[in-house]
């Protein structure tokens, strides 16, 4: 069964087309890196899957269940999106976390207060999750007093606390430096080996290759070629993919 | 007349001075908070005419809607003047800092990065949940300084009620300095209106301190 279904998704930005006609689905344990050139739509694809932009038309659906349909031509989204916001969490860029907040409470605050669930309960959890991080000492620390590296991993815990289905990356190293993207990969390359599913957007071009299942090609807002990282990194047959990797491997 | 009696006499007057301070600010916090939220308004007519009201009270001088929502009332209605003029002075005074508060609170808000905002709805807050939790504390602590400016200004223009008559410390201040041909009365207001100064300054001071346990 799929997590996440995407099928025949169109994005405009005012006159410039984002998306054309972008259709793809994720299994349940699978891990799927989209790379591409910027401008190429990834990042989009990923902010439509969390709702963060609408889509003009397409339907998007969580295991099965549609969360957009369209009626006469027009793209309609169900009302309680919040029923489907539990099914993923997004890391982002620049990791965003709540810079009023300490470490613990950005993590804690929106399973007890969004989800109702007993605060203990969440403490203790959320405690589990950054002693796996090697973070637990950091629990009452501010955003502000961590490294770049550790802020994701927090950020991610954090995601990992509303204990989602599926996990969406966005280019989450890339506001990092050499040193510190290494301790983030590292997060996720755990996280692949326990069969969390992820889609993850990155430049990173050796980690897709060897923490992915299905490696997604884009560029001009197509899919320009998908399939398994030793097809799309090895020998691939399209010239544009061959040409995007050459530019990398230089 | 004595110093210590004129100081005295110009204490009396502290009262209203202070009254009209802090009854001010109780009011027009909370307005100029709901205000600002008019004035970012999606739909345009509510936005637009907020924002027409925010210029003729920032635009026309306090002494004189002061004076109209005084009199205005005994000219255009009929109604008889309210013999407590701090009711009028007050709702002057709220109406026209609510103004001055939903021009800084917005732009407090509208400095807010998007991220902030995205982060929250991905979790699941709702839009209150967000104000509340995630973006109002933010806010709070960059517009402190604005407000400081704001809340020191305050304090002076207290002195502005002299004009309706309502009996603040300025108000005494002025009668003596009426009855006894003497320009002291004026250097003690100065004197009392820098210490309260000093005083606002040393609270906003700590109040700064005390939200600056993490960086923006």
């Amino acid at each position: 069964m799929s997590i996440l279904s995407m099928q025949n998704i169109e994005k405009s930005f005012g006159k410039h087309q984002v998306l054309k006609d972008i259709s793809f689905s994720v299994d349940e344990g699978e891990v799927v890196s989209i790379i591409g050139p910027s401008g190429s739509g990834k990042s989009t694809l990923l902010r439509c899957a969390t709702f963060l932009e609408t889509i003009d038309s397409g339907v998007i659906a969580y295991n099965d269940k549609p969360v957009t349909s369209m009626q006469n031509g027009k793209c309609v989204y169900v009302k309680d999106l919040n029923e489907f916001r539990k099914c993923f969490g997004l890391v982002f860029q620049n990791f965003n976390l709540f810079p009023h907040y300490t470490v613990l409470k950005n993590m804690m605050d929106a399973p007890v207060s969004v989800l109702g669930r007993d605060k203990e309960e969440v403490r203790a959890e959320c405690m589990e999750l950054l002693k796996k991080m090697g973070l637990e000492d950091r629990a009452e620390f501010y955003p502000c007093q961590l490294s770049g590296g550790q802020q994701q991993r927090v950020s991610i815990v954090r995601a990992l606390a509303m204990k989602p289905q599926i996990l969406f990356f966005d280019e989450p190293t890339s506001a990092l430096d050499p040193e510190l993207t290494g301790e983030v990969l590292k997060v996720i390359k755990e996280l692949a080996e326990e069969n969390m599913t992820m889609v993850i957007v990155t430049h990173e071009m050796q980690f897709a290759r060897a923490v992915s299942d299905r490696v997604i090609f884009m560029d001009g807002g197509v899919i320009v070629e998908q399939g398994a990282p030793e097809e799309v990194f090895g020998n691939t047959e399209n010239e544009r993919t061959k040409q995007f990797l050459a530019n990398y491997n230089r | 007349m004595a110093l210590s009696t004129m100081v005295l006499k110009m204490l009396e007057g502290f009262e209203g001075t202070c009254a009209i301070f802090f009854l001010t600010l109780l009011f027009s916090l909370p307005l100029g908070l709901l205000v600002a939220l008019l004035r970012r308004s999606k739909l345009v007519i509510i936005s637009s005419i907020t924002k027409f009201c925010i210029s003729v009270l920032r635009g026309t001088p306090l002494m004189l809607q002061l004076i109209a929502v005084a009199y205005g009332p005994y000219y255009l209605f009929g109604v008889s003047i309210s013999r407590n003029k701090l009711i009028p002075v007050v709702i002057a005074f709220a109406i026209n800092y609510a103004a001055y508060f939903a021009e800084i609170y917005r732009s407090g808000i509208d400095s807010m990065p998007i991220g902030q905002y995205e982060a929250a709805e991905v979790l699941g807050y709702s839009k209150a949940q967000t104000f509340m939790k995630i973006i109002l504390p933010q806010v709070v602590r960059r517009i402190l300084p604005s407000m400081t400016n704001e809340i020191v200004t305050l304090v002076k223009d207290t002195s502005l009620a002299f004009t309706i008559s309502y009996v603040e410390m300025f108000t005494i201040g002025k009668q003596i300095a009426n009855s006894q041909t003497s320009f002291m009365p004026f250097v003690v207001a100065g004197v009392f209106y820098y210490v309260f100064n000093a005083v606002v300054a040393f609270v906003m001071g700590k109040v700064e301190k005390k939200m600056d346990y993490y960086d923006i």
